[in-house]
């Protein structure tokens, strides 16, 4: 079995896996195309802090939680726990954050954008056209010789710091405390933040990924920036699967239950928008964000609870990422669609705009002067 | 002559890559490949198999060394 999760089955079987229980989890009650999205979940864990006060996205998500205890008693039961840090933090904080801000414009991480394919939602053929275009940049900046630095072994405890983040959180999922009048925690009452699978499903399906996810090394970004960079297709059958076994779930589910879960169009995408140049746009800067900081959002939580601190400040970096992007109105607004018409297109506001481009100058800055010599040495 | 890879500490996928850079620039090795996580080790045996390299490895350290040959 520890053979079977290294080869190239192993993503495969990690993706399909994402590929039923995604679906599952919305007809458990999550928002629709939205079973697992690791930016919005983050998101509405950072409105339910209060970190932003947008009453229609706050709700202390379990699956993120379950991502990362799942992805630590991996690392624990085949001895992968090893606490380590120091590799540029504030750089991959600031990486965390452009990478949320460009998610939101878009209206999700590179796992929605494939749930929403499987979901017949065709704007995120615009959104995964991007998050290729970033990752070819980056793959670019790789090849001349960005790099953030080398991490270093660490005490224990500093593994453990995120995972006991996490823990805090569950608790706080759990019990619901009211701080106060007014004040955290926030819990949605109407849109996506309302919507939610019962919190033990939610978590049962998190610590699942999480676990299949460590062992296989699951990560969108990784799958396709390692057939640009190197042709290799280790990864990349592993997002085939999610998309291909999501889309079979769905219309099985749809079929089950008479409410359609799969629908072919531009328009009228649950959460979502049709402004393609900012789908794109968004998703650029999301995907050179991840190629820089060397994974994506879910792969991020899940090097976290292997003990990886960089990995955890990005984490924190997409969450500060996700309160800015709702406080300064950054984040893409859907469509809005009165009885089945297209009454207006969404997107980003004029400031989300000029946020994906500094985000991109950002990038771009650092991804050309962070450049160290790592040649091998030869004695 | 062995040419020496230190890819401990580096993120995805500069270790990779290192070990795919020195493999097409090595003849015949040996390349001795150091990394400090089980991805790492995975990732930069399965790149030099794939070049047509043999790889050994062993624990090193915390660590792991990878000792690829032609």
């Amino acid at each position: 079995m520890k053979r079977f999760f290294a080869t190239r089955w192993g993503p495969i079987t990690a993706g399909a896996v994402i590929g039923v229980l995604a679906p599952l989890l919305v007809f458990f009650g999550n928002p629709k195309n939205m079973g697992v999205c690791v930016a919005c979940f983050e998101r509405d864990i950072a409105g339910a802090l209060g970190l932003h006060r947008n009453p229609v996205v706050q709700y202390i998500r379990p699956e993120i939680i379950g991502f990362v205890l799942g992805a630590l008693i991996a690392a624990l039961i085949f001895r992968e726990f090893r606490p380590r840090g120091g590799s540029a933090p504030l750089a991959r904080f600031l990486l965390g954050m452009f990478a949320m801000i460009g998610s939101l414009v878009f209206l999700g991480c590179p796992w929605r954008a494939l749930l929403r394919l499987a979901g017949g939602d065709l704007n995120a053929l615009l959104g995964l056209a991007g998050l290729a275009l970033g990752i070819g940049i980056g793959v670019l900046l790789l090849r001349n010789g960005f790099t953030l630095g080398r991490a270093n072994p660490a005490p224990a405890v500093m593994g453990w710091l995120m995972p006991g983040l996490m823990g805090g959180l569950l608790l706080l999922a759990i019990f619901q405390p009211i701080f106060g009048d007014g004040l955290a925690i926030f819990q949605s009452e109407k849109g996506p933040g309302s919507l939610y699978a019962p919190l033990l499903i939610s978590l049962a399906v998190g610590l699942v990924i999480g676990f299949l996810a460590q062992r296989t090394r699951f990560c969108t970004m990784g799958s396709l920036r390692d057939v640009i960079l190197m042709g290799d297709t280790h990864l990349i059958g592993g997002i085939g699967a999610l998309v291909i076994v999501a889309l079979v779930t769905n219309l099985v589910l749809g079929a089950a239950t008479g409410t359609a879960y799969v629908n072919f169009s531009f328009v009228g995408q649950p959460v979502a928008h049709s402004s393609h140049l900012w789908n794109f746009g968004g998703m650029v800067l999301a995907g050179l964000a991840f190629a820089l900081a060397g994974g994506c959002p879910g792969r991020q939580l899940f090097m976290s609870g292997e003990g990886d601190g960089d990995a955890a400040v990005f984490v924190l970096g997409m969450i500060t990422g996700a309160a800015l992007a709702h406080n300064f109105n950054l984040a893409g607004a859907p469509d809005t669609v009165t009885e089945g018409v297209l009454a207006q297109v969404g997107g980003p506001s004029i400031y989300g705009q000029v946020a994906v481009l500094i985000g991109l100058v950002f990038c771009l800055v650092l991804g050309l002067t962070a450049r160290l010599r790592l040649k091998e040495v030869k004695k | 002559m062995t040419t020496k890879v230190d890819a401990r500490g580096l993120s995805c996928p500069q270790p990779a890559l290192m070990t795919r850079n020195a493999v097409r620039a090595t003849e015949a090795g040996p390349i001795e490949v150091l990394v400090d996580t089980e991805t790492s080790r995975d990732n930069c045996a399965r790149i030099a198999r794939r070049e047509g390299w043999t790889v050994a490895v062993s624990e090193e350290g915390g660590g792991y060394r990878l000792v690829l040959s032609k």
